[in-house]
């Protein structure tokens, strides 16, 4: 009997997680929650330099709490990224996400934009740490992202 | 790898000996209850024998059983059922008041129907369908183990109170609620008391006699019989709508063609869990109560429930800083079938509502598993849980950002 729930891809990362860890003195990090199915993601980032001198993402690791997409879906942005410069990495979206894992149920899709929001966190974590202009997409994403853990705070008072 | 099925609460295997008396209605015998002719008066005899196999489990007349297709079918029959018969009934002899907002009584007031925060959605879902029909709802508070305190619903019935259904044993937590207590106020109140009784008929003793019960609402798939086949008991006397109208079977309150296959199947697990209720509650005891003890030694994990009023069956844990939806997953790797009340899990992506009464946070309620035993649930697959569970759960929390 097989379970037909995830497709072999994102079974592949859930069973073998690639990344997954701290990183000690990160440069960046980026933390997504969501109150009410309670995942919890956290990206670290090490920042370094290409041969031609330009800014990638020389590490990068995952700590997930949630389910086998959340984790998949972690896994799966740190492959994505890493070792990209910051301005390719930056191209990271959802469906990039969900496309490398062969596609996640749609109900689940939530999982993949967790990954790339934490990873956009990530950057401006750092560019903010460094006191950096922060590019409009990072800042735009990052002021949704406050407004949606407000709304998701309120939701959640409920149930206290 | 070993195939373990924990999942028994969800729903069982057909026991061999029901699908043996099944079978001689699946392949040939095909009669319809309702006709005259030999074909159709063999089927109906037979329905009448399954009906009084049936009620004597739990102590009824065969009269006061209902089949019914599902357990969900039975407690939306329960509930809107009596409900509408309470608000036809206050509207005997004032024909030219109906204009009044519905469903009020002679006096104007709301009909009024109490239930607990721990039921089963298609309780729970029901009577939010009523309340916007204009019933008003009570839906009372648990305790942290999951029990319905009865002097609660001694304080809230009123005069507007129709009906009291409670969950018999939680079908998430396990949880026994004080039945009898409850039916005795409802009794002394005059108010009629449900049952969702689906995880306890033929898993513990039910009299509905003594325990005053008026409705009560039991399946066969869950106690090794068809799917398809369900019954709701419903006391000789107590006032009740159909909530399907037709060919009149079932005493006119559920008409629907006889689906006597199921039914024989329902009938036949019934006599088995009867018979051997007592000696497999004991075995399924003694294997819980491993499972439980072991389980919590493993660091940061808890029972969730009642740590004695609960069914022989159904087991609840929650471990922290991981996420159930995951555990079931590396279980279901393992060969290991459970289920969760996670909310990653389910289709509205909240947690479960009944985990949320007992007082978990959805932090916690995000961790829990579900394993549930039954009749062939052996000490060695108990072995192999307590075996591959721990390392699992450790895995899980190595990738958790929260370790304790």
């Amino acid at each position: 009997m097989e379970n037909n729930l995830y497709s072999k891809k994102v079974m592949e990362h859930f069973k073998k997680p690639h990344n997954y860890g701290r990183i000690e003195n990160a440069d960046g990090i980026g933390e997504i929650g969501n109150v009410v199915c309670g995942d919890l993601m956290k990206l670290y980032i090490k920042i370094g330099k290409n041969k031609k001198g330009e800014e990638i993402v020389g590490d990068i690791k995952f700590e997930t709490f949630g389910c086998v997409a959340a984790i998949s879906s972690s896994s799966a942005v740190t492959d994505l990224v890493k070792g990209k410069t910051i301005k390719e990495a930056l191209e990271i979206n959802s469906r990039k996400i969900a496309e490398t894992l062969g596609g996640l149920p749609p109900i689940k899709y939530h999982c993949s934009v967790l990954g790339a929001d934490a990873f956009l966190e990530a950057i401006y974590d750092y560019f903010s740490k460094n006191k950096r202009p922060i590019p409009k997409k990072i800042q735009k994403n990052h002021l949704r992202l406050k407004k949606e853990k407000k709304e998701l705070e309120e939701r959640y008072k409920q149930w206290r | 790898m070993p195939k373990i099925y924990f999942d028994y609460a969800a729903t069982t295997p057909i026991d061999p000996r029901v699908a043996k008396e099944m079978a001689s209605y699946v392949k040939g015998k095909f009669g319809n209850t309702m006709s005259l002719h030999s074909f159709g008066q063999e089927a109906k005899f037979v329905l009448e024998k399954s009906r009084e196999k049936v009620a004597a489990v739990i102590k009824a007349k065969p009269n006061e059983i209902i089949f019914t297709g599902s357990a969900t079918e039975s407690n939306n029959l329960a509930l809107k059922g009596i409900a509408f018969a309470a608000f036809s009934n206050a509207m005997v002899g004032q024909e030219n008041q109906r204009s009044r907002e519905f469903p009020t009584d002679h006096l104007g007031k709301k009909k009024h129907i109490i239930i607990s925060q721990i039921e089963h959605p298609c309780v729970a879902e029901s009577v939010d369908w009523l309340e916007k029909q204009g019933f008003e709802i009570t839906r009372l508070p648990v305790d942290k183990y999951g029990l319905v305190n009865y002097l609660d619903i001694e304080k809230a019935i009123k005069q507007e109170t129709i009906l009291v259904s409670t969950i018999h044993g939680s079908n998430e937590i396990g949880t026994i609620q004080p039945i009898e207590e409850i039916g005795k106020i409802c009794r002394e109140k005059n108010v009629y008391f449900h049952t969702d009784a689906s995880q306890c008929l033929g898993k513990i003793p039910i009299d509905v006699n003594k325990m005053n019960i008026d409705l009560l609402t039991a399946s066969s798939h869950k106690i090794y019989g068809p799917k398809g086949a369900a019954l709701l008991f419903i006391r000789n006397g107590v006032k009740i709508e159909p909530i399907l109208h037709g060919g009149g079977q079932e005493r006119g309150l559920r008409s629907s063609t006889i689906n006597l296959a199921a039914i024989v199947g329902f009938a036949k697990a019934c006599e088995i869990c009867d018979k051997e209720m007592k000696k497999e509650a004991e075995r399924l005891e003694k294997l819980r109560n491993i499972l439980i003890k072991e389980v919590i030694t493993i660091k940061e994990s808890y029972l969730n429930g009642h740590p004695e009023k609960r069914l022989p069956n159904i087991i609840n844990f929650r471990f922290s800083f991981i996420e159930g939806e995951s555990l079931a997953i590396q279980l279901d790797l393992k060969g290991v079938a459970v289920s969760t009340g996670s909310a990653c899990s389910s289709i509205k992506l909240e947690p479960s509502p009944i985990l949320l009464a007992i007082g978990l946070s959805p932090q916690e309620a995000h961790g829990s598993l579900r394993i549930s035993l039954g009749r062939w649930t052996t000490k060695k697959e108990i072995d192999y849980l307590l075996e591959v569970l721990p390392g699992i759960v450790e895995n899980l929390r190595k990738i958790s950002p929260f370790k304790g």
